[in-house]
């Protein structure tokens, strides 16, 4: 829902069963697993705060 | 036999008939039934998420389905960044780009039922702090939410 409310976020929901070599590749163990332009992963249902606060994090990371 | 019940296609009905206040399109990509298969690359959930989102959108006359091949419209699926099928792209009051990857069963049906709540609306029940902060972002940012069915 947070690509509803900023045009710079894309936001997809993945079902990995369906596709294990993409589950292989992001290293998914745990669900939800949450991973931020390639660079920032959250495993398991995390606070509001804690998931924008590392979107705002990853947006202001010279990597993204 | 549907795949939503009875039952659940009329809770649906009178939840999207009070929800929902502007047109949202689900642009599916899909492989398209053929007589001819290659071995390894039939997409063995396309079906399913056919059926299940002609279901869902008859439910309401705000919701369209967008039906695209991901094999003759190549150059449409990679602009809009599909890499997998099947796949959704929810177009309507968001602002950025919201997509489902995979077929929405279990709980993320639900998840898919709130998102088109959200961009028929074109808000969400985010708190204040966080719509300010997304409002703020300055640069890409691109969530991947990885899950299961159940």
């Amino acid at each position: 829902m947070m690509a509803v409310e900023s045009d710079k976020v894309t936001a997809d929901v993945i079902e990995v069963s369906e596709f294990p070599h993409v589950a292989q590749r992001y290293r998914v163990y745990v669900v939800p697993k949450t991973v931020i332009n390639e660079t920032i992963e959250l495993e398991g249902v995390r606070p509001e705060p804690a998931m924008v606060g590392a979107v705002e994090a990853a947006a202001r990371s010279p990597n993204a | 036999m549907a795949i939503i019940s009875e039952q659940d296609q009329q809770h649906l009905r009178d939840y999207f008939a009070e929800k929902l206040v502007h047109p949202v399109t689900l642009r599916f990509y899909t492989q398209r039934e053929s007589v001819l298969s290659i071995p390894g690359q039939e997409c063995q959930t396309c079906a399913d998420t056919h059926r299940l989102l002609e279901e869902l959108v008859a439910l309401s006359d705000k919701l369209r389905l967008d039906v695209r091949d991901f094999l003759t419209e190549q150059e449409q699926a990679r602009q809009e960044g599909i890499e997998e099928i099947p796949a959704i792209v929810l177009e309507g009051q968001n602002k950025g780009t919201v997509r489902f990857i995979g077929v929405p069963a279990g709980y993320e049906f639900a998840t898919l039922i709130e998102d088109l709540v959200d961009v028929s609306r074109g808000t969400t029940g985010l708190q204040a702090h966080s719509r300010e902060v997304l409002a703020g972002l300055t640069a890409p940012v691109h969530v991947k939410v990885f899950v299961t069915p159940t």
